[in-house]
């Protein structure tokens, strides 16, 4: 009769179906399809010591815009105040608890008034105003007790890097350019450094899988010319490529890039090659892939995660960042945000159009993207203690002067493990 | 002159159709004369007049690539759509060259029967007007919600 109820703590856990393998070569199912792994991150990762892409800057390029997203789970309003700072806070009544703002995104925004019972805040996120504060006729109000102050909905830390705006719910995360080291840092501002973008378009693209599936595919250098057949179909020169990975010292952020091999250039049979491959070009119109010098480096691919949802692409002249927000265990949402500079000429912009081809929910290179974490959810249903295998290029998640290597993925499991506590 | 017009466009869009619900895809850039404009879009975009599509085509060999990768190239499951278009309004005229708004549901299909509504949106074209025939010059399609399903293969 004497039940005794424990509290779900330590002695309630229900261990995990297999414990982590030592090293970082083996992932276990499980990870992409335990509703408690899903609690843990958002709590861990995404209310944890970490930096998570919130926008653009020319988004709020004057005080009053604003726009609402998501950190995890959690709905977050971006502001610029008139000071022209950014704010970002919690989407969350401190009263009950409605979302404070139902936009997506809007301009000239002075204050926000809950819907519910009309709290009011100001664009940094402080109560300012209770409906009914004092009551009617001296009867109901809240009681003297009550002080605006205390009340409030939590306050993202905020760092801009190169026009994108980061925020955290962290105390305790590093400033920002510790977070992301000197060479990631570089390559951000390789893309972004002292130009002005502007925004082409938004996508969302609704994913049939764990949000750490897609994640896996965007450091995954291994599939690029497997998985994704365009370039090779239409016999599409990389010959001339050389390339590499840069994984940061967390294993959390990487650079994936290649570029045009000067030694490569340089040789005869490259030359003739390139006669070869003109005479059999398959593309009906070629002007897709004619592009400009844009960076004067040769780069011509550069992918760039941010631990741990976030993507930086430059894919010849398609510039993009892609945010990815789970929605549940299965389910992740990616939003592209389609990018060009200020200073475009015409020419210039109807090449991005153009060149948008190439990604996208409908990208050349990256719609299979969109559908093999499916494949993979489907595929590890009903086997969540067994594991996956990344050996490719060994065992280790540094930097690599091959792109036929997992080391990024690997990488990316030893800064989740870490964040985790797994 | 109205009615016989919109019984051309009308005539046009159901041919566009059957074109892509039939698995007709080589026959789809055909489809389209002239200088040729294809755009796929979401309706906050174009009312936001960012300029960038899903897809983005201004030239029928751009088309011609797209079917080509779809066939030869990009990796997707099975699948096939089901468009139900609505009444087209035409919008103005101007000559020849009609401009026109017609409402669509498009359904998709899977290898395994799962069925669902893929995309909602509007088709605004603009035609030629030739004899008997309406010619798509233009096409931007409009989708209602900014979400796309997994991927977007084949053509709306
Ligand atoms: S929940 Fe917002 S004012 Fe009551
Ligand atoms: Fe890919």
């Amino acid at each position: 009769m004497n039940e005794i109820v424990v509290p779900r703590d330590e002695a309630s856990w229900i261990p995990w179906p297999t414990a982590w393998p030592e090293g970082l070569t083996r992932v276990p199912y499980w990870v992409f399809q335990d509703q408690r792994v899903y609690a843990d991150e958002q709590r861990l990762i995404f209310q944890g010591p970490n930096w998570h892409y919130l926008a653009l800057e020319v988004e709020l390029a004057e005080p009053g815009d604003f726009l609402t997203t998501q950190v995890g789970d959690t709905p977050v309003i971006v502001t610029r105040d008139t000071d022209n700072e950014i704010y970002a806070f919690e989407n969350r009544c401190a009263h009950r608890g409605a979302l404070i703002c139902l936009k997506n995104r809007a301009k000239h925004r002075k204050d926000f008034s809950c819907v519910y019972h009309a709290w009011n805040y100001d664009p940094q996120g402080n109560l300012t105003g209770v409906a009914l504060k004092d009551g009617i006729k001296g009867k109901g109000g809240m009681p003297d007790s009550f002080k605006m102050e205390q009340h409030g909905p939590r306050k993202l830390r905020i760092a801009l890097v190169h026009g994108l705006i980061f925020g955290s719910f962290s105390e305790d995360v590093p400033p920002i350019e510790e977070y992301l080291g000197e060479e990631i840092m570089t390559r951000i501002e390789r893309v972004l450094g002292g130009r002005t973008p502007a925004v082409l378009g938004r996508f969302t693209q609704v994913l049939p899988n764990n949000w750490k599936l897609y994640i896996e595919n965007v450091k995954d250098s291994y599939h690029a010319s497997i998985l994704h057949l365009f370039f090779t179909t239409f016999e599409l020169n990389r010959l001339s490529q050389k390339g590499g990975i840069i994984v940061d010292e967390s294993g959390g952020h990487h650079v994936s890039y290649s570029a045009i091999d000067p030694e490569a250039a340089k040789d005869v049979d490259y030359a003739k090659q390139q006669i070869r491959s003109e005479s059999e070009y398959k593309l009906a119109d070629p002007t897709l892939l004619q592009g400009f010098d844009e960076y004067h480096d040769g780069v011509t691919l550069q992918i760039l995660s941010v631990f741990p949802t976030f993507v930086l692409q430059q894919i010849q002249n398609a510039i993009a960042v892609r945010q990815i927000v789970p929605r549940a265990i299965d389910k992740t949402d990616l939003n592209w945000t389609y990018l060009g500079f200020a200073d475009d000429t015409p020419e210039q912009r109807l090449t991005r159009l153009k060149q948008a081809n190439l990604v996208g929910p409908a990208g050349y290179i990256s719609m299979e993207d969109g559908c093999v974490g499916g494949f993979v959810q489907r595929g590890i249903s009903g086997a969540s203690s067994n594991r996956a295998v990344l050996e490719m290029g060994g065992a280790e998640a540094t930097s690599s002067e091959s792109r036929v290597t997992e080391a990024s993925v690997r990488g990316f499991w030893k800064a989740y493990r870490a964040n985790m506590g797994l | 002159m109205n009615g016989n017009l919109l019984q051309y466009i009308t005539q046009a869009q159901a041919d566009y159709a059957r074109c892509i619900d039939d698995d007709r895809l080589e026959e789809w850039p055909n489809l389209f004369h002239g200088p040729c404009l294809y755009k796929i879009t979401t309706s906050s975009n174009y009312r936001d007049g960012l300029e960038a599509g899903i897809v983005f085509a201004n030239s029928r060999g751009m088309l011609t690539d797209r079917v080509s990768a779809l066939r030869d190239a990009n990796i997707y499951e099975r699948q096939s759509y089901r468009h139900i278009l609505g009444q087209p309004s035409i919008l103005s005229e101007d000559g020849a060259m009609v401009s026109s708004e017609t409402s669509f549901m498009v359904a998709r299909i899977m290898q395994d029967g799962e069925t669902s509504i893929y995309a909602t949106g509007r088709y605004f074209d603009v035609y030629e007007i030739d004899g008997a025939a309406a010619k798509l010059h233009q096409r931007t399609v409009v989708c209602d919600s900014s979400r796309i399903d997994t991927l977007l293969a084949l053509p709306l």
